[in-house]
């Protein structure tokens, strides 16, 4: 049985759920073109009104909106609610330069918290849980939608936030957390300081992990899974849209991540020419929110790349899915003219026995030639008395990743724990061809 | 009748050597015979020290991958040819040598040779017929 956090509106049957949406969307569209003059000339120079709005495929004669544009906008200029009516403000760490800004009304962290909540339940979180809540608090939307959503949920949430492993691990310990929130790769990380300091997962009260902030794959749920022993519930979000609880994987098939489209409308586009894609179809995920007051936005350009499908899942809800994210589009590295992301090549490096999941991708050009040096650590399991059984170790991997991606690397053995463990969103790339 | 040898794998880059002989002097472990293996990325350090345990937990607290494994000491007359037919009496018998160096002290006018075999028992059956003295662990940690 399913357990759900809103039923009826987690299971609503499509066509009323569309016709909710298009409601919604003519609201929104309203409403920016009225209080955001960035959205007003956008709107006018696309020859749009928007009374024009009378269907939801209408969406695509709206224009797109990009980071460069929330940049521009710093910090205020897309808020589409008086300053005195904003109660929150976030922002996302700007890797280049500025900070994205966005600023929530009482309503729009009413909703997230509700979201946030619904993603729990469908993580297979209970009243009665005891969350432990690893993401940061502070300006990243990590660590503060997590704890409301969880505080609507009634179950009580230890507000840890990121950091200090040792007494992460003594908590969950003594307090018998059983919910663990934070990016996947500081579940790995705590695997490792747990396992020297001689504490067992079997032995922790942990079932359920909620991993979000970074794109991972596949293989490191299946390793995740079996060192924390716990069920690893992807979910994904973005600052921009809301912060966590955008879409989640359910328990009962964690097949996709289901989007809660009473909020967002998703759509799937080619990142080079912007064409709307088919149902199924790989590309960048485009999301406008229909209910946010603070900064609402319209087709917002994620970067992230994905593929959605409307098919019905088998826990019940109706909410379309995406499937797990590849990686964000600026996360891509095109080396010698093939693409590769980073979790492609984790994948990789799960699959060989012994394999330590951190590592570090180096991109650089030499001689006019892009290079990839792909770090391992040797830990013992890895590590033999022989050179060649290390070098045979390396050219594995090496044919591994020409094989399956294309493209020639260099596996560099490093030893242990050199490279950095992040307590937040994991490092995996040096681009030195950038510099 | 074989000698425990530690393995640590070593990054080339400056200073890792120097950090091993720096762990195993704090803790008074005496180096009594050591190898260095190297490719262009990573060396593998091998060493016969006067405390094996101590030293493998020791060099693991201190961040290294660390590895134990079993080597054989055989005498060897330090006389031109001396090498010459040990190697002989292993190669008819097809006892092969994955790598192999020389201990720092002589055994009375004989040298130390470390032999890592891929089948040690074989080695050390194929030897001891033959007349070739083998030396026990105890006796080299000493040495």
């Amino acid at each position: 049985m399913t357990s759900y956090f809103h039923e009826e509106i987690e299971t609503m049957p499509r066509v009323v759920l569309q016709a909710l949406q298009l409601k919604r969307l003519q609201a929104t569209v309203a409403r920016v073109y009225e209080k955001v003059p960035f959205y007003r000339q956008a709107l006018d120079r696309a020859g749009v009104r928007p009374e024009q709005i009378r269907s939801l495929d209408d969406l695509r004669r709206l224009p797109f909106t990009t980071k460069q544009d929330m940049r521009d906008a710093y910090p205020y200029h897309l808020f589409a609610a008086p300053m005195d009516e904003i109660v929150r403000i976030h922002a996302s760490s700007g890797t280049t330069g500025k900070p994205t800004v966005v600023g929530y009304t009482q309503k729009d962290i009413d909703v997230w918290t509700e979201l946030m909540a619904r993603s729990f339940v469908a993580a297979g979180a209970h009243k009665g849980d005891i969350i432990h809540n690893a993401y940061g608090y502070g300006l990243f939307t990590g660590g503060l939608g997590a704890h409301y959503g969880a505080e609507r949920l009634g179950a009580s949430v230890l507000p840890i936030s990121g950091g200090n492993t040792a007494r992460q691990l003594m908590i969950m310990q003594d307090f018998g957390s059983t919910v663990l929130t934070c990016t996947p790769s500081y579940s790995l990380y705590m695997a490792e300081e747990a396992r020297e300091a001689g504490i067992d997962f079997r032995n922790l009260k942990l079932r359920v992990g909620i991993f979000g902030a970074e794109p991972w794959s596949e293989d490191m749920r299946a390793e995740i899974e079996a060192k924390l022993n716990l069920h690893a519930i992807d979910i994904y979000g973005l600052s921009e849209i809301m912060g966590p609880g955008v879409a989640i994987e359910c328990i009962e098939m964690k097949k996709g991540l289901h989007i809660w489209e009473d909020h967002f409308l998703a759509e799937i586009i080619d990142p080079d020419t912007c064409e709307v894609l088919p149902e199924g179809s790989r590309g960048e995920l485009v999301i406008t929110t229909i209910t946010k007051e603070g900064i609402p936005l319209v087709r917002y350009r994620t970067r992230d790349i994905t593929s959605l499908t409307c098919e019905p899942c088998a826990c019940g809800r109706t909410h379309a899915r995406l499937t797990r994210m590849s990686g964000r589009s600026d996360d891509m590295l095109i080396i010698r003219g093939v693409n590769v992301f980073p979790s492609q090549i984790e994948s990789i490096l799960m699959r060989v026995e012994g394999v330590e999941p951190h590592y570090l991708l180096i991109v650089d050009r030499v001689d006019n030639l892009d290079t990839l040096e792909v770090q391992v650590e040797v830990n013992e399991q890895l590590f033999s008395d022989e050179i060649k059984v290390l070098q045979t170790l390396a050219q594995r991997i090496e044919k591994e990743i020409k094989d399956l991606l294309g493209v020639t690397s260099k596996v560099r053995l490093v030893e242990p724990k050199t490279i950095a463990r992040s307590e937040g969103k994991a490092k995996r790339v040096i681009d030195n061809r950038k510099r | 009748m074989k000698v425990e040898q530690i393995s640590i794998f070593i990054e080339n880059k400056s200073g890792r050597l120097a950090e091993v002989a720096r762990v195993l002097g704090q803790k008074g472990i005496n180096i009594r015979a050591l190898a260095l293996a190297d490719t262009s990325d990573f060396g593998i350090l091998r060493l016969i020290v006067d405390q094996t345990d101590l030293a493998k937990t020791t060099l693991k607290e201190g961040g290294f991958t660390v590895s134990k494994t079993e080597v054989v000491a055989v005498e060897v007359p330090d006389q031109p040819g001396g090498l010459s037919g040990i190697l002989d009496v292993l190669d008819r018998a097809q006892v092969n040598v994955e790598y192999m160096y020389a201990f720092v002290e002589r055994c009375g006018g004989n040298a130390v040779i470390i032999f890592r075999f891929d089948d040690a028992d074989a080695a050390i059956r194929v030897l001891t017929n033959s007349g070739v003295n083998i030396l026990e662990g105890e006796r080299l940690y000493k040495m």
